[in-house]
């Protein structure tokens, strides 16, 4: 059934209150294209390479980045690796307890592992340090610790948070005897940092209704039939693109939530890059993490 | 718009000193050392010494000490009104979900039927249940008795209660609702409330009092028909906005209170309401004017 015909149909009985109104007002007066109350802290967690947190109104999560040595990939000898894992706690809905949390947490990672998977967003190259031999491998864990919607946007943005925040030591190679030794800096301040401008943040866009709204919350997501997650640069490039729900999409209906998600990831990449470098100037006259406390 | 915020810029609420704060108490906490008191809820003794069991406020009945926790579930009393949702039809009874720790029942000869009052409830009426309520619907209620393990059994025998159409649903937590003699409120602002006792709030467009107070089992959802109007939607949105901005800054919530913040609020786009600093500002304003002449 095209999502137009639903409307007029009764397959939708208790949202329609919901649906009717957020053709021109969402529950909580937000215009489609507004995000709530945003939240960042980056350098949390002091065992970690990199870390965030981010709280998007009731959506909590924790990220943390790990560098560590491995084996770059067959095909790709000449980078480092990006590895993403999300953990569903069971705090966050009880839903997760056990292997709840499974499906949706690989659905996040593999959604955050193709927008990253593009050879301008990130480069991979810086860290390489013996091609074919040793790389940097870059953990990147995402712990959910409440759910209050939109948990792929929120997750690329702590993901992106993190590693702005990630200092990897400086390695030296030295050749001795056709052996390769390597030797890792411990000055914490001889570090290499990341290149985050054009990495992306993952956009969704909901069908709820006529209208196309971007960070739905719980409820909204509930009423969406089709959704749109994209991954979105500074610039605009869509590096990742995913449809999901029940739902089927008009052509025209695609392009247009296309060009919304574009239009927002480009504000968003901006204001968190913006927040970001705000965080760095306040990071040296900072004290202590601001943590969970309210 | 997106406009993102650091932890650290986060201003620190000023604190407001007040008498409350010294029968405010953590886990752990010794309320008292004197033998001569009664352990109620929330409490535990050791080495003949009261602790405080959960992270709310002491309250004394004579020589009961009881601490009432700030976040809790909902701990039903017969008399309160509950809003629920209604999560499976069973024989003669539905389940209803009400914040509670277990859920509540809600007997089919507790609820008006169409076509009188005092009509025997015949097979056919058992038939027909998921025709008056089916999963997912929300109903207000009121609570007719509690059970021994602390369920509860509802009632909507009043054409007041029933089942609720459309508008909009908001979760706080149970200990904010101040305990009123009445909890539906037609606010002048255009819009109803019921102020659930068990932390749901209900914000609707006011319904014309003759023709809509039928218990609710023939509510219309067809919003094609009946639509609610674009300044109705504003204003419920802006009573949600204000109901979040009180329980966020844990301000006890009734009828006055949920009044006031909205007409503080007015200077202020719905969506902005709940940012900090707007949001405080909004909170203060109304609470100096509770103080100076609310009831």
């Amino acid at each position: 059934m095209p999502l137009d015909d639903l409307e007029n149909s009764d397959f939708v009985s208790f949202p329609d209150f919901f649906l009717q109104r957020m053709k021109i007002f969402r529950e909580d007066g937000r215009g489609c294209e507004d995000y709530r109350h945003l939240e960042i802290e980056t350098n949390v967690l002091s065992n970690t390479s990199g870390s965030s947190r981010v709280r998007l109104s009731n959506t909590d999560l924790l990220v943390g980045v790990k560098a560590e040595l491995g084996d770059p990939a067959a095909e790709k000898p000449d980078r480092g690796k990006l590895e993403f894992f999300v953990d569903c706690s069971a705090n966050a809905a009880p839903e997760f307890e056990g292997r709840g949390g499974e499906e949706l947490a690989t659905e996040i990672s593999n959604m955050l592992a193709r927008a990253y998977d593009c050879p301008r967003c990130l480069d991979l190259h810086k860290l390489s340090i013996i091609p074919g031999q040793q790389c940097w491998v870059l953990y990147i864990d995402i712990l959910l610790l409440e759910c209050g919607g939109n948990l792929f946007d929120a997750a690329s943005i702590g993901v992106k948070a993190a590693l702005h925040n990630t200092r990897i030591p400086t390695v030296t190679v030295s050749q001795d005897e056709g052996l390769m030794e390597l030797e890792i800096s411990d000055d914490p301040f001889d570090v290499q940092r990341l290149e985050v401008h054009s990495a992306p943040c993952i956009i969704t866009v909901n069908k709820v209704g006529h209208s196309h709204v971007v960070d739905a919350s719980h409820k909204e997501e509930e009423c969406s039939l089709a959704r749109l997650m994209m991954g979105v640069t500074s610039k605009g490039t869509i590096t990742a693109l995913r449809k999901e729900g029940s739902g089927s999409l008009d052509p025209s209906s695609l392009e247009d939530m296309m060009e919304t998600g574009k239009r927002v990831g480009e504000n968003l990449n901006k204001s968190l890059m913006n927040a970001l470098i705000e965080d760095e100037h306040q990071q040296s006259s900072k004290k202590k993490p601001h943590g969970f406390l309210r | 718009m997106v406009d993102i915020r650091l932890a650290h810029s986060r201003q620190k609420p000023e604190k407001h000193e007040s008498e409350e704060l010294s029968n405010l108490v953590s886990p752990g906490n010794i309320i008292t050392a004197d033998t001569g008191f009664m352990r109620g809820h929330g409490t535990y003794m050791e080495d003949d010494k009261l602790y405080a069991s959960v992270a709310g406020v002491v309250e004394r009945v004579n020589k009961l000490i009881c601490v009432k926790p700030l976040k809790t579930r909902y701990n039903g009393e017969v008399g309160d009104v509950v809003i629920g949702r209604i999560i499976e039809v069973q024989q003669r009874r539905w389940k209803v979900e009400t914040h509670s720790k277990l859920d509540s029942v809600l007997m089919l000869s507790s609820v008006n039927l169409p076509g009188g009052e005092l009509r025997r409830r015949s097979e056919e009426d058992e038939k027909m249940m998921r025709l008056y309520l089916k999963e997912g619907d929300l109903i207000s209620a009121e609570v007719q008795s509690v059970f021994s393990d602390g369920s509860l059994s509802l009632h909507t025998r009043s054409l007041k209660y029933g089942k609720l159409g459309q508008g909009s649903l908001l979760h706080i937590s149970p200990s904010l609702v101040k305990r009123r003699k009445t909890h539906f409120h037609n606010l002048p602002c255009g819009a109803s409330i019921i102020l659930g006792n068990n932390g749901y709030i209900w914000i609707s467009p006011t319904v014309n009092e003759e023709t809509d107070q039928t218990g609710g089992y023939e509510q219309n959802f067809e919003v094609y028909i009946y639509p609610v109007q674009r300044s109705d939607r504003e204003v419920i949105s802006r009573l949600r906005n204000c109901v979040l901005a009180l329980a966020e800054h844990k301000m006890q919530l009734y009828d006055t209170s949920v009044l006031y913040t909205y007409e503080a609020s007015l200077n202020f786009a719905v969506k902005d309401i709940l940012k900090p600093e707007i949001m405080s500002e909004i909170i203060d304003s109304a609470q100096q004017r509770l103080e100076r002449e609310g009831t």
